[in-house]
């Protein structure tokens, strides 16, 4: 054992330096798993330390209507503190002098008694800003809004027909995280200071929460339990305290699972470098071994020194690594901090993932190691007379075996990091999917470089040219493995760039060619004409518009809707049963819609029978199991209308026009009280604003949706989750770099060589350098490429599974990471190559010697 | 240069290296001509600067002190890429352990003295594979044209290096250890295709040699002993 250790120790003492060129590939995926790990206990515990904060209350019930009598009753059985809430949709105005609005923009109206909340604390700037709430006519506007508006505390709003004083911005409010708010800024406003606003009651996306905060020995959950039927008959949700931890906690479970995941890939890499590694010095070692042999060592020496070699770099990789990552933590946290509903601030570096992942470093580098090691066993003393290939090892049990528990252990490590059986084992076929797509991708232009090099046009390039795009598929290249390694961080880079242009291009379609891109909604009976005219004033005609009425489902079929919850051989989603329907009635379908079955009734004869003929989105009505013909019971704010399905309808929901699931006649709906929503378009950025101002300065409770600012608010919380992502995925690109480092610097000798004898035969040094940088730059575009193709594959995928669109090339990303990719094998290959152009020719024969 | 004037001219070449334990002097005051067609053996014990003088006579190194005069042109004013150039025009070289590029073929390999020159045109192109193949053919491996040095033998492979240094029809021919690699057979062969193809061509050679049997063949021997020339023998 002694005379083993001794002799790596030598060994490695001679190949010192590319020794730590391999444990380099293993630092930057122990670190990203270290990273990951720790930020994802941080935030375990971060859920449990503040989980009554995350919430504001011990208990919170949410309505769609404002309570009632018996809703009332319910509130007063429950008992405790309670803390009223109403939390609605609308516009906020900056006026001008004259009173109109300059600047305006759709928000969260989030209307709370001063004992809101119950736990936790609403965070402002200046901290006391809350307190002024309590005059009533001050308000906390969203932080990033008041930036945007050039607002500052003293600046006065507009919310319907009141003004309100700006008494600071607002930053935090428990349990919820700053992304929320960038799709929609929230401002914050007393309950009683809503009075004069003419919007209490009025909108359409209202919310009515109640906070209640018991004392420490009620047992919340068991007072939920005990109240749930009766809440669900009031149509009421309650959350709890161990509710939104558990909800909490397995999105941020998936969040960390998915970085950790992203970070093992990294790592996956990493090993393969190793092993690749280590192959390549097998090769160059098996002569000292055939020696070893041949005096008489038995066939575990060669195999235990550079076993000894290879988990030493492990361990030096994977310590450097765990370190890195601990210190990387803070950086991860400060990426992902908007979309954190808990405190990031007191994040602590977790030891015990650390070590953690830097034990997975050693285990995966050992086994990687191990594979190409194996053969070691079997090199032949013949070797020391003539040149003997080392027999092949796919016969070799014992490299099966190694193979095999390669495999589980990278199975256990997805599943364990996942923290899901069938997500991880899905990942880990992915991966493998990737790796095999990559290899594949790779050879095939390998193979077409080959052909390629047959043709006439490319016989008559320079030599210099031919020579190296020939080196990738001549005897002994490496392009394979090093267009999977630096493929695969590109591939990681480009699918983000491909799912965020699919969401994107998704949403920019729906505005184009002549579409609505603004929908105004909460209009009242006595304000269609006069919208209608000053849209029309204004240039901006309605395209559409519709009225709305809202209802529940009492009946299905005959069943009432209680019934069809408490069954659950029922098979009908909860949410088809509690939801508030928004219908709407027309005399023709529009031009979003087609019916797909059954016939369009224009208008309902109420002397033809009973049921009112409706018609039914398809996707609905496979939710709801029902066909034509079958009958539905609607509660239309009080009065029950019995209703039959009369056709069901294909819907457009990605245009921005008034669409909806259920739609009557016309003659059935029109005494109902109702609101409407007209879509217009708006040719250009200045006549938007222009009609968002007059419109809200001359109806003040009507809200607008504006198509270019959903886009771009998107695109920003996109570009956020994808800097997070971006972050961990650059450590797959820097494995890569460094994978590709280390197998350029393995081939360094043989290139030398190429390179003096070249030079003997007359080579100037600018024609090998040539050479030399035309097989990089092929090399990175091939490697570039590969991951360009695999993220088609992907991106495609994602846009037509998921969003459901047309994919759209991110051409940019694309060329963007191709270059990126082609400079860093470039950079990195003439720096590991350096000299080999400029080598004196006389090494030829010294070499000789 | 006129037919009389020498294709190889050694003006009182030294070369000294720098070591840690002060400037090493390898070669000493070396001075020698060799006109067009010659043939010269370099021998001597190992040590002796054999290899440093065929390496100062083909532009691989420069001297400390003295000249070489190679086809013509003082390499003392040249820098490496321009010597490189008078390489490839000039000479032609086969090396005790073949050098050959193990990436590529046979053919291959030949051709690289060609390519590094520039193949303008399909024409050259085809031109070039042509004389390729048909020395390739001349040292019997006409069958072997896509296979890799791997795949081939010893001899085989010096049989292509030899190819490879006839290909640009050499003025003068650098020959190190050209059969110290090669069994009794193999190198025998090796040796009628270096003295036939140098005869056939009218090549000059210069040859390093521990063989006192190929050292014969040649028309001049110098011998060298501590760095200098101790003996000529014409």
């Amino acid at each position: 054992m002694h005379f083993l250790l001794k002799l790596a120790w030598s060994d490695a003492r001679a190949s010192r330096g590319r020794l730590l060129l391999t444990a380099l590939a293993v630092v930057a995926g122990v670190a990203a798993l270290a990273a990951t790990g720790s930020l994802g206990r941080n935030i375990s515990a971060a859920i449990d330390d503040q989980a009554r904060a995350l919430l504001g209350a011990d208990m919170v019930i949410e309505a769609r209507a404002a309570p009632d009598a018996k809703v009332d009753a319910l509130l007063a059985r429950l008992g405790g503190e309670q803390s009223r809430e109403i939390t609605f949709a609308s516009m906020l105005a900056v006026p001008g002098p004259d009173g109109k609005a300059v600047k305006s923009r759709l928000i969260t109206v989030r209307a709370v008694e001063p004992s809101y909340p119950f736990y936790g604390a609403v965070e402002s700037a200046p901290a006391t800003a809350r307190e002024q709430l309590a005059d009533n006519n001050s308000v906390l506007v969203e932080e990033t809004l008041l930036k945007q508006f050039g607002l500052a505390p003293g600046s006065v709003v507009r919310l319907g027909q009141k003004n309100f004083q700006v008494a600071g911005a607002l930053q935090k409010l428990p349990g919820e995280s700053a992304a929320v708010a960038m799709l929609s800024p929230r401002v914050l406003v007393s309950r009683a200071g809503l009075e004069g606003t003419g919007l209490l009651g009025a909108g359409s996306l209202v919310r009515y929460r109640t906070h209640l905060k018991f004392s420490a020995a009620t047992d919340v959950d068991a007072l939920d339990a005990r109240e749930k039927d009766s809440m669900r008959s009031l149509r009421l949700r309650a959350d709890t305290v161990s509710e939104r931890k558990r909800e909490l906690g397995k999105a941020m479970e998936n969040v960390s699972g998915f970085l950790r995941l992203t970070g093992l890939v990294a790592l996956l890499l990493g090993a393969v470098g190793v092993a690749s590694a280590m192959q390549a010095l097998v090769q160059r070692k098996l002569a000292t071994v055939a020696v070893l042999r041949c005096l008489g060592a038995g066939a575990g020496l060669g195999l235990g020194v550079f076993l000894v070699q290879g988990i030493a770099v492990g361990v030096l990789g994977s310590v450097a690594g765990a370190l890195t990552g601990a210190g990387l933590q803070a950086a991860l946290a400060a990426l992902i901090r908007d979309f954190m509903p808990v405190e990031t601030a007191n994040f602590a570096v977790r030891w015990w993932e650390i070590a953690r992942a830097g034990a997975i470093g050693v285990a995966l580098t050992t086994l990687c190691t191990l594979v190409p090691l194996l053969a070691v066993r079997r090199v032949s003393p013949l070797a020391v007379l003539r040149a003997v290939e080392p027999v092949s090892g796919r016969r070799d049990p014992w490299r099966w075996a190694a193979g095999a528990a390669l495999a589980a252990l990278m199975l256990g490590l997805t599943v364990t990091l996942s923290g899901n059986s069938r997500q991880g084992a899905a990942f880990a076929g992915a991966l493998a999917a990737a790796g095999g797509a990559l290899v594949l991708v790779a050879r095939g232009l390998m193979a077409a470089t080959r052909r390629s090099a047959q043709m006439e046009t490319m016989r008559a390039l320079p030599f210099s040219l031919r020579q190296g795009l020939a080196n990738l598929h001549r005897p002994g290249n490496r392009t394979a493995r090093l267009v999977v390694a630096l493929g695969l961080g590109a591939f990681l880079l480009l699918t983000l760039a491909f799912s965020r242009s699919a969401l994107l291009g998704q949403l920019q379609f729906a505005g184009a060619n002549d579409r609505p891109n603004l929908l105004f909604f909460d209009v009242q009976d006595d304000q269609v004409d006069l919208l209608r005219e000053k849209l029309t004033a204004l240039g901006a005609a309605p395209r559409a518009e519709a009225p709305i009425v809202t209802m529940r489902l009492a009946k299905l079929k005959g069943r009432t809707v209680e019934a069809l919850m408490q069954d659950p051989q029922a098979g009908v989603p909860g949410w088809t049963l509690r939801r508030e329907y928004r219908s709407s009635y027309r005399s023709a379908p529009a031009e979003t819609e087609r019916v797909i079955a059954g016939n369009w009734v224009e208008k309902w004869d109420a002397t033809a029978g009973e049921g009112v003929p409706i018609s039914v989105e398809e996707g609905l009505a496979k939710d709801l199991r029902i066909g034509l013909g079958d009958e539905l019971d609607w509660d239309v704010q009080g009065v029950p209308v019995r209703s039959r399905v009369a056709s069901l309808r294909k819907v457009d929901w990605q245009r921005m026009s008034p669409n909806f699931f259920v739609l009557f006649p016309t003659g059935v709906l029109e005494g109902a009280p109702k609101f409407h929503v007209l879509a217009a378009r708006a040719e250009d950025k200045e006549l938007n604003a222009r009609v968002q101002r007059e419109v809200v300065t001359a109806f003040g409770n009507i809200s607008v949706l504006d198509l270019g600012l959903i886009i771009e608010s998107l695109d920003g919380v996109f570009a956020k989750a994808e800097l997070a992502v971006r972050f961990i995925a650059l450590f797959t690109l820097a494995t890569g770099v460094v994978v590709l480092a280390g197998a350029l610097a393995a081939g360094r000798e043989q290139r030398m060589r190429e390179a003096v004898l070249l030079r003997t035969l007359g080579a100037s040094a600018a024609q090998v350098r040539v050479a030399l940088i035309t097989e990089l730059t092929a090399l990175g575009l091939l490697a570039g490429g590969a991951g360009a193709v695999l993220a088609l594959g992907g991106g495609a995928a994602v846009a037509i599974y998921v969003f459901e669109t047309a994919p759209v090339l991110p051409w940019t990303s694309m060329a963007a990471t191709m270059a990126t990719v082609t400079v860093l094998t470039v950079v990195t290959g003439l720096l590991t190559q350096r000299g080999v152009a400029t080598r004196p020719p006389l090494e030829v024969l010294r070499a000789e010697g | 240069m006129t037919p009389a004037s020498p294709i190889l001219e050694v003006n009182h070449v030294s070369r000294t290296y720098p070591t840690a334990a002060g400037p090493l002097t390898v070669l000493r005051e070396a001075s020698f001509a060799l006109a067009a067609g010659e043939s010269l053996a370099l021998v001597g014990p190992s040590g002796s600067g054999k290899t440093t003088l065929l390496g100062l006579c083909a532009g691989l190194d420069q001297p400390t002190t003295g000249t070489v005069t190679l086809a013509g042109r003082v390499l003392a004013g040249l820098d490496e890429d321009a010597r490189a150039r008078v390489r490839n025009e000039t000479t032609g070289f086969v090396f005790q352990n073949f050098q050959l590029i193990p990436s590529l073929t046979a053919l291959e390999n030949v051709l690289v003295p060609l390519e590094l020159r520039g193949l303008r045109g399909a024409d050259a192109r085809r031109q070039a594979e042509a004389s390729a193949k048909a020395l390739l053919e001349r040292v019997g491996l006409g069958a072997r044209l896509d296979h890799y040095p791997v795949q081939l033998s010893g001899g085989e492979q010096q049989r292509v290096a030899l190819a490879r240094a006839f290909v640009t029809d050499p003025s003068i021919l650098f020959c190190d250890e050209p059969t110290g690699n090669l069994d009794g057979a193999t190198a025998a062969l090796v040796t009628e295709l270096i003295f036939g193809l140098n005869r056939e061509k009218g090549t000059t050679l210069v040859l390093v040699t521990h063989d006192a049997e190929l050292a014969k063949r040649c028309g001049r021997v110098l011998r060298l002993r501590g760095g200098e020339i101790v003996t000529a023998v014409n």
